[in-house]
């Protein structure tokens, strides 16, 4: 991939969100007449005397917190998706499978029942994704087995025995009020976000990204293995380590939003690197993009298709599977 | 530039050594070959080398300095790993691979630059293989992967590569190849330490040998004072001979035959 023609695409993919952000802006059972939105700016910046209150708290307290906490959910899952599956050397890894949207479901999950703040709950979120990460790589190390597979299934052990966990809090939640909390935030929704998610996960959001952009060279050589990362001078518990606590802290910030959002951290990687390659300074920029395009496509979709808001992993699993399917049998062509 | 392996030993429970007391040296512009059975430490020997793995006894010294006391950033600035022939998780494009060549030369969140990509183009192009620079590595023959990896490691700017059986995986004329490659470099003052499982390669190259024995016992020193038939039946277990044959003009290793097997078949 020449440098030329990545940056026509990372550019025709942020038009794109660009786009989708004001078509989005638009939708809604309000009013669904982009004119109306156009008003509201111009009203907002003084060109205009016609724009109505109504709409414009709409825009401004409803739809936008709503839109820009998606755009960063599906922005931060799909990164912290390419970064775990760069130094874990393995395409087949992400948020879900490594145990940590679990992890940080469980801790979530807690501090719901505790009646927790929104600030202890991401803290917890953190601390419960972290300690599965930790589990999912320790059982390979225990079971002296590296081999890329041993990973997947370790994180299967985690996962399984942390939804049980999760079951557990759930039967002895109160019915009335935490159980449905519970429930509902597990399924992923954006419906209940205010203006303070953004300000709770955007910090995280930023100094995540940029660090990983800077170590985005590094990850390439860690994704050769440690024998050859170790004989290129490399520290790789240091990289790997901040890479995983990066990575680890923007799943369970974003989890701790809007609760668990399977598919994305899998597949939108793998678009990634079907439209990049697989060198991490240009696959790290194309995956934020992208995770954000598509989450916003598929929040707006779930507040727009039905009278009822649907919850988003019913809507990327309908997605994402399929696709995943797809790209698997694109790669089983391409070997051939 | 000379590397000095002292008394060496390495364990990986802690209480069986794998090998002990290996002494041998490595200078600028000489090739060593280590030859030796399956599973005898050939590979964990050139990974404490390079500091990948850390000896449980002796001392590597790299120009005097203990290696114990130098990073693995200053290590990777003088000793270079060829790594048996690697497919790796993920495709990346022959150029993105070996500019990764300079990763001790660049700075942590430092990422290479055009001059940087200019130096990998250069390493390819004495390769002879520029043509590969935009393919997937997973689209190039294992020949190609070798020259790809001795390409990175020429990016690395190293004086001593360790490479671990370069001639795997190959076909005849590739070795060849890759024994010419060996020899090139070795005479523009690399110091070079191969493993390998064909005992005529150290004649070809005319190297310095490194030999474990099936006994556990170590041997170094010149192809021509060190390789004897007897030691060829130490290491392999089987007959093997060392003669000389007129038609091609050197000394050569082959079996006079296949060896009686004990299976009852």
């Amino acid at each position: 991939m020449n440098n030329s023609r990545y940056r026509q695409q990372l550019m025709l993919l942020s038009i794109l969100l660009f786009i989708s952000f004001f078509v989005s802006l638009s939708l809604g059972r309000y009013s669904n007449n982009p004119i109306d939105v156009l008003n509201v700016f111009l009203s907002k910046v003084g060109f205009s005397r016609t724009g109505d209150s109504v709409m414009e708290s709409i825009i401004f307290y409803v739809r936008m917190p709503r839109i820009v906490v998606s755009i960063l959910v599906g922005a931060m899952l799909s990164l912290s998706g390419a970064v775990y599956q760069g130094v874990f050397k393995n395409p087949l890894i992400s948020p879900d499978l490594l145990g940590v949207s679990s992890g940080a479901s469980v801790g979530a999950a807690l501090a719901i029942m505790l009646g927790a703040s929104l600030a202890q709950r991401q803290l917890m979120a953190f601390i419960g994704g972290l300690f599965a990460v930790y589990l999912s790589t320790s059982i390979p190390k225990l079971f002296k087995n590296r081999n890329n597979m041993m990973l997947v299934l370790s994180g299967i052990i985690v996962s399984g025995f942390l939804c049980s966990i999760l079951a557990i809090m759930k039967f002895i939640a109160e019915e009335q009020t935490e159980l449905a909390s519970i429930v509902f935030w597990q399924m992923g929704s954006m419906a209940k976000v205010l203006g303070r998610e953004i300000i709770a996960i955007s910090p995280v959001f930023v100094v995540c990204t940029i660090i990983l952009l800077l170590l985005s060279w590094r990850i390439n050589i860690l994704s050769f293995g440690d024998l050859e990362a170790k004989s290129l001078g490399i520290n790789i518990n240091q990289i790997r380590g901040i890479v995983i606590i990066c990575a680890s802290l923007l799943t369970a910030s974003a989890v701790s939003v809007s609760g668990t959002i399977g598919w994305v951290g899998l597949v939108i990687p793998h678009l990634g690197r079907i439209l990049v390659g697989t060198d991490h300074t240009k696959l790290i920029p194309t995956t934020v993009v992208m995770g954000a395009l598509f989450m916003l496509v598929i929040d707006t979709l779930a507040r727009t298709i039905s009278n009822v808001e649907i919850p988003l992993s019913i809507l990327t699993g309908f997605v994402g599977a399929p696709l995943f399917a797809y790209l698997l049998y694109r790669q089983r062509t391409l070997a051939e | 530039m000379q590397i000095k392996v002292e008394q060496v030993g390495f364990s990986y429970d802690g209480l069986n050594e794998i090998f002990s007391n290996i002494n041998l040296s490595i200078d600028s512009g000489e090739i060593i070959s280590i030859l030796g059975p399956n599973g005898i430490g050939k590979t964990t020997l050139l990974s404490c080398l390079a500091k990948i793995r850390i000896p449980t006894s002796g001392k590597i010294l790299i120009n005097g300095q203990d290696i114990m006391t130098m990073g693995h950033r200053d290590i990777a600035r003088i000793i270079g790993y060829v790594p048996q022939t690697i497919f790796p998780s993920f495709d990346y494009d022959v150029l993105d691979y070996v500019v990764t060549g300079l990763a001790p030369w660049l700075g942590i969140f430092e990422k290479p630059k055009e001059e940087h990509y200019r130096l990998a183009e250069d390493s390819l192009q004495k390769m002879g293989i520029e043509y590969l620079k935009r393919k997937p590595y997973s689209k190039i023959s294992s020949g190609e992967l070798q020259q790809v990896s001795i390409a990175r490691v020429i990016t690395q700017k190293v004086q001593i590569v360790l490479m671990d059986e370069p001639t795997a995986h190959l076909d005849y004329g590739n070795q060849l190849k890759v024994l010419g490659i060996i020899k090139e470099m070795s005479e523009q003052g690399y110091g070079i330490v191969l493993t390998t499982h064909n005992p005529d390669q150290v004649l070809l190259l005319k190297s310095k040998v490194a030999v474990f024995d099936r006994e556990g016992q170590f041997h170094f020193g010149n192809w021509d004072e060190v390789l004897t038939d007897d030691l060829l039946k130490a290491i392999y277990g089987v007959n093997i001979q060392i003669c000389d044959v007129e038609k091609v003009q050197r000394r050569v290793c082959i079996a006079p035959k296949i060896p009686k097997t004990i299976t009852r078949m």
